[in-house]
This record gives structure tokens, C-alpha cells and sequence, in this order.
């Protein structure tokens, strides 16, 4: 090899090792519909997402699989809702550690319990825990299933992008590989390469935001305990370990234990195995046998970029937004992005939908991101006060929360990721007054039981007409797109969840699995007008 | 909508029990019991519109 590309990282599964592609040789660079930049959990659903459309999409990755360490861990269940639509979650959900109850301490008190257990009538749980290169692994596996069944997906490992020139119908590329440099194109280029993002710094954009002057450790640790399988999160904890300290448990044996720190600290210092064990010896007492698996030191930061779309080249996940990683709102707000831009893309590279299509990928996912870092920024806010009086009243709450549960409300360790709603989208249609609320258009649809299976598996790869307690065609089609019928009897959760006041309803959804529009009766000019509205047309 | 008209049935009483509660505090106990107090308070009023009023005159009282 004549090339080095230095890894950056250790990996912990080679997924994608290095093979010459054809494009190196080629005399004039080849062109491709769609390439992805990045081989994280973001960067391999989206290549997974649009392969599975039919898109033709080219991965660059400058490592050739999984980093080591577990860094994202807490997966939510729409992100396993997404992933289950894309082929991905059955193994995930067989790996991953299942909870559902969090305790809250403050000193050594336990202040409460809050159980996170969802209504009945989910196919997936609230969270699972798992390990960040299991979830890239997973994927990996379900993008190895969709190439056997024809998925025009082809993953680059070892391709470093070293420069990226804009152009109106095309991104130019150069990367370099073990067998030197060579140019490729891209109709469109999907940057999901991580919060340090080389591709927004070479196209020389902001990056804006906020960092907490605070520095958390993360210990994993390995061992064999009984404590129970829970969130559990401590306020100034007794045992001295750090300001805040949370246990978490994963897979392998393997607990998540993370320190608040404070913000002058000796980094290199804290990082000494010596001295993390005793704070953990602090915290587990002494007779806990264990070995450390992970370690790191890390800042918090809430950042986005103004806008995710320039021209041709998306940002999502990292690349675009950054928040602080209480609330786990990291990866699974970038796997909310893939969810709502894979299928506008699909259009507009079918040509069915115009770009302008893409802008509502913008405007969605920044709304999304916005919520999130209003979330994060609380939760830091909370768990880190800036001033003696933010203090004062912070230990006020927590000296209320052990015995009036109002206190609890404003207790704020985190506020767990919930699916974004897209109020306000330019693609939303009419909505219907009687209906529940949390089904308005823009909502991601929640599930609920059928017969046989679950509502959200019955969905279409494309957009459904939805009828409930009323016939809807098996199939439409209009402005060049398939329309799914699927007709179902109302059942009781149907009924909460998309029916309220109504007795019967039709829904028109998305690809991506939100709400369109909805209507009490079958109008197909009204569903019409809504779909070419939801893809841009309008 | 926060009400400014006096309203307190007994407003000496209740002025006089809040100082009473402060009694034998350190600076730091009393205005920690403050921060309870407005947060029980708070709770009570419940309503977010009338808290942001509630606030707003507290930071200024000319601002009515």
C-alpha cells in the first residue's frame, strides 16, 4: 500500500475492509446519485434507508467498521421503530439490556422511583441499552441483507475525503485511499461525519452554540453484579465520586458509570486508571470485584448548524446538531433525521418530487433539533447550575421531591427522547378537530395491536391511506406516487390513539411513518391535494 | 391572569407568620426556606401565564 490513512480510532468489528473500486481507475470521475459521507449509526442507516428505496448510494468511510468504546447507548423506541422498518431491530432488541425504571437519589436519599414502562400496545419498549458498535453492526448486517436482495448499496472503507467542491449538479470529491487519491461526484452528498464534521469545515460553515462548563467522565465498567437493571442518577452523591453520577446497565456485564467532574480539572490526570477506580470504589464500595472496559472525559456542547441543507450536500446526526448526552438525544435525534430524509430524497432522485421537497428536510429536522437542545440545555442547566442561586433553587426541588411529587415534575436528571412533531410543516395537511391530539398532522403515528401483528409493520415502504372503521382502496396512486390502502376495524387502542371523538377516520401517512393529514370521511380529491402537498408539490 | 387587587384575607397575620418562619435561620437556611416556599407557591398557582406574570413584576414592579 502506498497510502497511509491513519486510523483515528480502535475498531471494535472490521466491517468494510478496503477494496479497490473501479472509480479509481476511471479517466473521468464517476458520477452517483447519492453518497454518504461517514460510516457511523447515522451514515450507515441513511446508505441502509435509501438502498432500500432503490437509490443507488455509495458509503465513504475513512475507518473500515465500528469504533471501539460504547459511547451512544440508550436506544429509544422510535429509533427501534425506525430500524425495525429498515430490517435492523430484531437483533438489537434480542441484545440489548430492556429497562424501564429510574431511581433519583440526592446525597444518599433515594428521592423516587419514575417507571418509564409506556402504555400497553407498543411492539418495542421505551428504551434498550446497548452498545454503540453493536448498533453500527446491526446495521451493518441488515445493509449486507438488503445487497443480497438487490439494495444498491456499496460500502468504501479506507476512503478519506480530503476535499469536496460544490458544483449546480453535482459535488465533486477527492479521496484518498491505501492506493492513492482519486476523484468521484455525487448528485447529492449526505454529511454524517460526526460532530467535528470535516465536511462542514471544508465547506467552511458555522458550527454555533453553547458549551457547559462541566467535564464528565464515563467509566464502564465490567462485572458481575446484582444490582438491578435500572437507571439509577444521584445528586452531590454521598460517596464524594463527583458533583452527579449515574448507573446504567448493558449488555456483556457491562454498566455505564459516568462522574461530573466540574470544569478545572487535570484531564490527563483523571484519566489514570488508578484514579477513576477510586471513584468507583467510592461509589460501589469496596468489596465490588471489576475491570474497566471504556473510559473517557467529555464536555458538554449543544450546537446546530443555521441550516442542514446546502444545495446539494444534507447534514445530519452529529454533523448538524449536538447536545449533551443526558436526555439520549445524540443518536437517536440522528436517526430521526435519516428517517425523514431518505424518502425525500428517493423522490426527488425519481424525480416525482421536486428539490424543494428537501427543504422541508431543513425545516423539520432543525425544528427537531431545536427541541433538543432546548431539552439538553434544561437538563444540563439542572444537573449542572451556573449560578448560587440556580443552585439554591435546584436543592430546593430536590429537598421537596423526597416527599411531594409536584417537586418530582421539575426534577430534571434528563428528559428521555420522545419522537419530534412536526407542527407547522409546510407538508402538513388538514387536520380534524375531534381527533386525539398527539395523531395531528406532523406526529409520528404510534403504534397499537392488531389482529395479527402490529400497526406500524402494516405501514408501507411508501405513503398509506389508512382507513379506520371505513373502506379505503387497496391502492391509489397520484402526482406519480403508489398510495398504500390499508382498512381496519376499530379496535380500542386504534381508537385512543387516531380515533377520539370520531367514529371513524382516514389517514393519510408518510414514508417516514408521521401524519399527513387526516379526514372523518374518504374524499380522494381531498387526499390528493394532501399528498401532492406532502411531497413539495404544492 | 395574576391578581394585584389586594387579596390577602389577613394580611398582617400572614405578613407576620412569614418573618416568624425565617426565625433562628442563617442567611443561607432563610433564603434556601425561600426557594421552598416559591416553589410550593408555584405549584399552587400552577398556571404557566400567571407564574411568567408573576415573575415579570417581581424583576420589575413598575412594569404593571
Amino acid at each position: 500500500m502506498k497510502h497511509d490513512i491513519p486510523e483515528r480510532y480502535t475498531l471494535a468489528f472490521r466491517l468494510y475492509p478496503y477494496a479497490k473500486s473501479p472509480d479509481q481507475d476511471a479517466t473521468t470521475p464517476v458520477r452517483h446519485k447519492a453518497v454518504v459521507v461517514g460510516g457511523g449509526p447515522i451514515g450507515l442507516a441513511t446508505a441502509l434507508d435509501l438502498g432500500r428505496r432503490g437509490v443507488p448510494v455509495v458509503l465513504l468511510d475513512d475507518h473500515e467498521g465500528a469504533g471501539l468504546g460504547s459511547r451512544a447507548l440508550c436506544f429509544a423506541k422510535r429509533t427501534l421503530e425506525i430500524c425495525d422498518r429498515l430490517g435492523a431491530a430484531k437483533p438489537m432488541l434480542a441484545k440489548g439490556v430492556q429497562w424501564n425504571l429510574g431511581k433519583v437519589f440526592h446525597d444518599d436519599r433515594l428521592l423516587y422511583e419514575f417507571n418509564l414502562l409506556p402504555e400497553g400496545g407498543h411492539a418495542f419498549p421505551a428504551f434498550i441499552n446497548l452498545q454503540q458498535p453493536w448498533f453500527e453492526k446491526f446495521l451493518h448486517d441488515a445493509i449486507v441483507a438488503a445487497q443480497a436482495e438487490g439494495a444498491p448499496i456499496e460500502l468504501r472503507g479506507k476512503n478519506r475525503v480530503d476535499a469536496v467542491t460544490p458544483a449546480a449538479d453535482h459535488v465533486a470529491l477527492d479521496v484518498m485511499t491505501p492506493d492513492g487519491p482519486y476523484k468521484v461526484e455525487a448528485e447529492w452528498l449526505i454529511a454524517c461525519d460526526g460532530a467535528r464534521s470535516p465536511l462542514r469545515n471544508m465547506l467552511g460553515l458555522g458550527f454555533d452554540g453553547r458549551v457547559f462548563e462541566d467535564n464528565f467522565l464515563i467509566a464502564d465498567v465490567k462485572m458481575k453484579a446484582d444490582f438491578p437493571t435500572e437507571r439509577w442518577f444521584w445528586f452531590e452523591p454521598h460517596f464524594k465520586s463527583g458533583d452527579s453520577a449515574l448507573l446504567h446497565k448493558q449488555p456483556d456485564d457491562i454498566w455505564r458509570i459516568d462522574f461530573q467532574l466540574g470544569w478545572n480539572i487535570d484531564r490527563a490526570k483523571e484519566l489514570e486508571p488508578a484514579r477513576i477506580r477510586a471513584r468507583v470504589d467510592a461509589m460501589l464500595g469496596p468489596d465490588v470485584d471489576y475491570e474497566l472496559d471504556w473510559c473517557s472525559i467529555y464536555t458538554f456542547q449543544c450546537r446546530r448548524m443555521e441550516r442542514f441543507r446546502h444545495g446539494r450536500v444534507l447534514f445530519a446526526g452529529d454533523s448538524a446538531h449536538l447536545v449533551s448526552p443526558f436526555g439520549a438525544r445524540g443518536a437517536n435525534s440522528g436517526v430521526q433525521d435519516v428517517d425523514n430524509l431518505a424518502w425525500k430524497l428517493a423522490l426527488v432522485v425519481e424525480g416525482v418530487a421536486p428539490e424543494r421537497l428537501l427543504d422541508s428536510y431543513d425545516a423539520e429536522r432543525v425544528h427537531g433539533a431545536e427541541e433538543n437542545i432546548l431539552n439538553s440545555t434544561r437538563a444540563t442547566d439542572f444537573i449542572t447550575p451556573k449560578t448560587p442561586v440556580s443552585k439554591m433553587f435546584r436543592n430546593a426541588v430536590l429537598a421537596l421531591a423526597g416527599s411531594l411529587p409536584f417537586a418530582r415534575t421539575v426534577v430534571n436528571s434528563g428528559r428521555l427522547s420522545m419522537p419530534c412533531t412536526y407542527d407547522g410543516s409546510v407538508l402538513n395537511g388538514a387536520d380534524h378537530p375531534a381527533m386525539p391530539a398527539r395523531t395531528r398532522p406532523g406526529s409520528p403515528c404510534p403504534d397499537a395491536p392488531l389482529d395479527r401483528g402490529w400497526l406500524l409493520s402494516r405501514l408501507g415502504r411508501g405513503f398509506t391511506l389508512m382507513g379506520i372503521g371505513l373502506e379505503v382502496p387497496k391502492a391509489m396512486a397520484g402526482h406519480g406516487v403508489a398510495l398504500e390502502g390499508l382498512s381496519l376495524a376499530p379496535t380500542p387502542e386504534l381508537g385512543a390513539r387516531y380515533l377520539g371523538g370520531a367514529e371513524r377516520a382516514v389517514y393519510l401517512i408518510r414514508p417516514d411513518q408521521h401524519v399527513a393529514a387526516r379526514w372523518d370521511h374518504l374524499d380522494e380529491a381531498a387526499v390528493a391535494a394532501a399528498l401532492a402537498r406532502a411531497i413539495g408539490k404544492e | 391572569m395574576l391578581i394585584t387587587t389586594p387579596n390577602l384575607t389577613r394580611p398582617d397575620e400572614s405578613y407576620a407568620r412569614l418573618i416568624a418562619t425565617h426565625e433562628g435561620l442563617s442567611e443561607a437556611e432563610s433564603h434556601a426556606l425561600n426557594a421552598r416556599l416559591i416553589l410550593i407557591l408555584m405549584n399552587h398557582i400552577g398556571d404557566e401565564a400567571v407564574l411568567a406574570e408573576a415573575m415579570l413584576l417581581a424583576r420589575d414592579p413598575s412594569a404593571v
